[in-house]
């Protein structure tokens, strides 16, 4: 120990040290209070306003609005939309990760970009492009209407424009999993002579499961919430191409307020049942 | 090379891949391109420097940038809530941050217009102290796009922030740092591309937004009136050119700035010494 000459005095040094890793009490709570009065205002505010909303007018109307016909017809649509949607991007999703994490390729960065594209297109740009491609002036136009076909202002245009807008995120999840996971379990699995499909379904997909159901989760939530895209390509026609989003929309807009937020708890219900599950996948995926 | 030689299902994964990605998405956004080939240079320009176009992308523009810019500073200091301290509750907080994204648009924009309208709970309150009105007012839109945006930020940052090292605290505040000065100069910029990131998602996500903004905004021409919104507009009308082009040139206008930010990002990781 040699004699240096000190700047400060230990005792001192150690307190000046901590104050530097820890914020002060104050600014501790002040910054929590913030965060807080935050997340309240922005998010459990909306959450609550919707169940005061739909059952303003107490119980029996809520479920006279949710038993309407036009509601039972709009729930319909929304789920068979859903059906249709997330089983084909999942199945993208997968195929895509495959092909893009365990094989090299020219244009490969350039693949993984346009997968994301349509996250950076407006919902409502995602309906103008579908309108162009089938609607009575676009492309197809002439074609759907000789053969009597219809796309724009029906179920099919819904389809096509939430498959449009939800197309990326499965593949999205995969994509940095498999990469990190590497390939060498399956390539094991592979030199040790099981087939290509056995390989998948016994080495791929139980590392990836975790990350699959939180992409479809993510999806499904998308597909059956969509809004802007829908609303163009729909044309709004009660009882048969109104998506339950649109449904909460008309009523809304005849001041039907019960109707609307009727249809939107079940959408805000839909969205905590989204949040639990991603939350309990969140975990899984820890724990790995 | 062994790698490519042994796996298998390369040709049918990408041969899907490729054709799902031009059915679905590049030929439906290429009509955009080549709709408005139909168009001439003059045609174009009358459309776009209409007063109310004009307007419109103002509106849109201005306010993702408000909202973007404010979500990123509250968004911050939710996720350094989250990461730093414990509170009663914390986790609950936590998973309610995706709320946002969860919630359908429209449920979103019923909601905000309920609560910000004249006759509103917080509509009420805040022009009976302060004599703000938010509904039907750009200031409306904001609020809209706030609540969307709030999950992108917290998000991208929260991650950052949990990895970052305390040894680097430590270093600086071994050496005389105050805490102020550990979070200016050595927190603040190892976080600030995650937050330019969630910035610019929070960003691209306003401009484009539509279902939560539409109800709170009152759509009033020249004031509120957002440019998805004026798509829409132009499409009832069956002015299938003028939605065109300005489709088109939200799109690449949205682009140029996604380009932008990433270059400034790409600048700001190179400054802090994480390239």
């Amino acid at each position: 120990m040699s004699a240096v000459t000190q700047p400060m005095n230990p005792a001192k040094l150690v307190a000046r040290q901590q104050l530097a890793l820890q914020d002060a009490d104050w600014v501790r709570w002040s910054l929590i209070a913030i965060a807080v009065s935050f997340i309240g205002l922005f998010i459990c505010l909306p959450l609550g306003l919707v169940i005061v909303k739909a059952l303003s007018k107490g119980v029996e109307a809520y479920w006279a609005a949710l038993s309407e016909p036009d509601t039972l017809a709009a729930i319909r649509l929304t789920l068979l939309t859903a059906l249709i949607t997330v089983p084909l991007n999942t199945v993208f999703g997968v195929a895509a990760a495959w092909a893009i994490t365990r094989f090299e390729f020219k244009g490969k960065s350039l693949l993984t970009t346009l997968i994301d594209l349509p996250f950076s297109v407006s919902p409502v740009i995602s309906g103008l492009i579908f309108v162009l491609l089938f609607g009575a002036e676009g492309w197809f136009g002439d074609w759907l209407i000789a053969h009597d076909v219809k796309i724009i202002f029906a179920a099919s245009g819904i389809i096509l424009a939430t498959v449009f807008i939800t197309f990326p995120f499965v593949a999205r999840q995969l994509i940095p999993l498999m990469q990190e996971m590497g390939s060498q379990e399956e390539e094991a699995a592979l030199s040790l002579g099981a087939s290509g499909w056995k390989t998948f379904c016994a080495v791929t997909l139980p590392n990836i499961k975790w990350a699959l159901l939180y992409g479809v989760l993510l999806c499904n939530a998308r597909a059956m919430g969509e809004f802007g895209a829908v609303s163009v390509v729909s044309g709004h026609i009660r009882g048969l191409t109104n998506t339950l989003p649109l449904h909460v929309e008309v009523n809304y807009n005849e001041y039907n307020i019960v109707g609307a937020f009727a249809g939107a708890s079940i959408l805000a219900g839909l969205a905590v049942v989204t949040l639990v599950l991603k939350t309990v996948l969140e975990w899984q995926q820890a724990k790995r | 090379m062994s790698r490519s030689s042994i796996m298998p299902g390369f040709r049918p994964t990408i041969g899907f891949t490729l054709i799902y990605l031009s059915l679905i998405v590049l030929i439906p956004l290429s009509t955009l391109v080549f709709q408005s080939f139909q168009l001439n240079w003059d045609d174009y320009v009358h459309i776009i420097t209409n007063k109310r176009v004009l307007s419109s992308f103002r509106v849109s523009f201005s306010t993702a940038l408000v909202a973007a810019l404010i979500a990123g500073f509250f968004g911050f200091i939710v996720a350094w809530v989250l990461v730093r301290y414990s509170f009663f509750g914390k986790q609950f907080f936590h998973a309610l941050i995706d709320f946002p994204f969860a919630l359908p648009t429209a449920v979103a924009g019923i909601v905000l217009a309920t609560i910000f309208q004249p006759s509103g709970f917080l509509g009420k309150l805040l022009i009976d102290t302060f004599g703000v009105q938010v509904a039907f007012k750009p200031l409306g839109i904001v609020m809209a796009l706030i609540f969307i945006s709030i999950p992108f930020v917290v998000r991208t940052v929260e991650p950052v922030l949990l990895e970052f090292e305390t040894s680097m605290e430590e270093a600086a505040s071994s050496l005389g740092a105050t805490r102020w000065q550990v979070f200016s100069k050595v927190i603040f910029p190892n976080v600030l591309p995650a937050l330019l990131t969630g910035f610019a998602l929070a960003f691209a996500r306003g401009v484009g937004e539509y279902g939560s903004v539409i109800f709170i905004a009152g759509n009033i021409p020249y004031v509120s009136e957002i440019v998805p919104l004026l798509i829409v507009t132009k499409l009832e009308q069956f002015d299938i050119e003028g939605a065109t082009a300005i489709a088109l040139t939200m799109l690449v206008i949205s682009f140029v700035l996604l380009l932008l930010i990433n270059l400034l990002q790409f600048w700001v990781r190179k400054r802090s010494g994480q390239l």
